[in-house]
């Protein structure tokens, strides 16, 4: 076994950012597969990761207890914009989430004297084992699995094709978009608190812009139908930059190039692709 | 001091409006968030600057020689992205994850070649006169950075509305069937507004660089997410919206650097911003039209 444990010394870093990668992509998955496209994934990110690093530094609860209080004030927070936010729809929900999560960036960077502003947070324990992750990612994938065939994940579906036609057919539209996008934070947030605890450092800028629209780009390219896709959707935009490793400064670019081709050669996302042969798979964004 | 400030942030606002415009040009006929809108512009500035140094061109050649490389962009955008997703009917989020794409190569193609650190126009090009008068100083390069974005605007707006070209155009972004119906040729009208989005994109993309000349890979992030804000402001799909939504930017930036500070300027921009998303989704200056989305 001494290749897998030269192995994991040089890319457990990159495995364990595989993990959360698909946690975002599955909590970007949820707010998709309800039609909602919001790309404040990275700023319920943020909100996790500092909340679960400032009460590991400053309070001896703990580590899972940290995690989940991140992970919960995510949930509030979206909970709270949630209800005047979602009045929006399409482009003006993504921009009205885009602006929000700028606002909190902004703010963690300016609060210097608990977030440590632009300079970030150092030294935060590196509590998050690899079990943690997979934990994390298996347990996740279990419950949007067990979801996307229930009643709450159909209502979902229906949500994304057809809002009046759902709410005519007597459905709580509000409440199931809530949920979704409620959730789909949390699962940022937890996202946030476990990277904090193996990179040990965060800081802002993390999660700005940049990380919202690579979020949604996993979420995307990896297609809607099903959680599978967002799994796909978080191996590849991962993976592919250390793929391409061989290739010198010329790897964004190709990376870019593949992003392109991908899109044009599978605009549903590549699980739709795979999965196209078996069965014709519901399709979660449409216009 | 006042009256200072203002010609400072007419001449910022007016750089933000053209910018802007570009990218309410595509959202609004294409339908598309045109992610790579700031890399466009990055890619204007580098062209004018490389005719400057390069072919000894002198600037208003250079802003020309911008507009045909940012053109030829927004033309192989459309023919090799846009037109071909079109073809095959993708979910509209499709095209704005390519354009991702697409930023990130002109990002590093232009890195790769010209490098990472911060380039200058030679001083000699850059027009340094300076009027002043009643306490003010203006400097002809900001008299040339507004006419000429106000000239562009102008032009725009004039063959929007006067010539069968603008007409088509508008009749696409008002049905894309209906204007299919009765005969106009979309293809060629989508095609048409990558370009002249992209020209824009590009020209404001010279004119930032004189501004602050300064001339980097990564110089259109910022200018992206000020764009997305000016259009929100204006309302999406807005023309008019774009210019006065720049111009309002301008002012609120110039005016609060001024005079609360430099650290919550872009807080207070994006406060407003989603204040504004939830209070009146349809913009500022927005009709209380259908919506697209």
């Amino acid at each position: 076994m001494e290749w897998l444990e030269s192995f994991w010394a040089t890319y457990s870093t990159l495995m364990l950012s595989v993990g959360t990668n698909i946690l975002l992509a599955l909590s970007i998955y949820l707010t998709l597969s309800c039609g909602l496209l919001t790309v404040a994934n990275a700023a319920f990110m943020g909100l996790g990761a500092y909340a679960a690093a400032l009460l590991s530094l400053n309070s001896g609860l703990p580590f899972y207890l940290n995690l989940l209080a991140g992970s919960s004030l995510s949930a509030l927070v979206a909970w709270l914009i949630g209800g005047p936010t979602l009045r929006l729809s399409g482009v003006y929900l993504a921009m009205a989430t885009l602006a929000f999560g700028e606002v909190m960036r902004i703010l963690i960077l300016n609060s210097e004297r608990v977030t440590g502003g632009a300079l970030g947070l150092n030294g935060i324990p590196q509590s998050a084992a690899w079990y943690d992750i997979a934990a994390a990612v298996g347990f996740t994938l279990a419950i949007l699995l067990r979801l996307a065939g229930s009643r709450i994940g159909r209502t979902m579906t229906a949500i994304s094709q057809d809002e009046i036609a759902t709410e005519l057919m007597g459905l709580n539209v509000r409440t199931y978009k809530l949920l979704a996008f409620v959730g789909g934070a949390a699962l940022a947030g937890l996202a946030g608190g476990l990277n904090a605890h193996f990179t040990f450092f965060i800081s802002p800028n993390e999660f700005g812009f940049e990380r919202g629209v690579e979020i949604l780009a996993m979420g995307v390219l990896g297609g809607t139908g099903s959680p599978w896709g967002a799994v796909i959707g978080g191996l590849l935009i991962t993976l592919l930059p250390e793929l391409l490793r061989g290739l010198g400064h010329y790897r964004p670019l190709i990376n870019g190039l593949v992003l392109i081709v991908i899109i044009l050669y599978s605009p549903k996302g590549l699980w739709h692709l795979l999965s196209y042969s078996r069965r014709s798979a519901p399709e979660a964004v449409s216009d | 001091m006042l009256a200072q400030q203002i010609v400072n942030a007419i001449s910022l606002g007016a750089v933000y409006g053209l910018f802007a415009l570009g990218f309410t040009l595509v959202f609004g006929v294409l339908n598309v968030v045109n992610l790579a809108h700031g890399a466009i512009f990055m890619l204007g500035a580098y062209a004018a600057l490389q005719g400057v140094l390069l072919l000894r061109l002198p600037l208003s050649l250079a802003v020309l020689v911008a507009m045909l490389v940012a053109g030829l962009c927004g033309w192989c955008l459309d023919k090799f992205i846009f037109a071909p997703l079109r073809t095959r009917q993708a979910p509209h989020l499709a095209p704005m994850i390519a354009t991702i794409g697409l930023a990130i190569v002109l990002n590093s193609a232009i890195q790769g070649l010209f490098g990472a650190e911060n380039l200058r126009f030679p001083f000699d090009v850059m027009p340094a006169q300076v009027l002043s008068g009643g306490g003010i100083q203006i400097t002809w390069l900001e008299i040339r950075i507004i006419f000429l974005a106000v000239a562009l605007m102008a032009v725009l707006l004039w063959g929007l509305h006067k010539t069968s070209v603008g007409r088509a155009l508008r009749a696409v972004a008002e049905s894309v069937k209906a204007a299919a119906l009765v005969g106009v040729d979309v293809e060629g009208v989508f095609r048409g507004t990558s370009v002249i989005a992209s020209m824009l994109g590009g020209v404001a993309g010279v004119l930032i660089a004189l501004y602050s000349n300064a001339v980097f890979p990564n110089m259109g992030q910022p200018m992206l997410h000020k764009g997305i804000a000016v259009v929100i402001l204006g309302g999406m799909g807005d023309i008019r919206g774009a210019l006065l939504g720049g111009l309002f930017l301008g002012f609120a930036e110039v005016f609060s650097v001024a005079y609360i500070g430099s650290t919550t300027r872009d807080a207070v921009a994006f406060g407003l911003l989603f204040t504004i998303l939830l209070l009146r989704p349809q913009g500022l200056f927005g009709r209380a039209a259908q919506r697209r989305a």
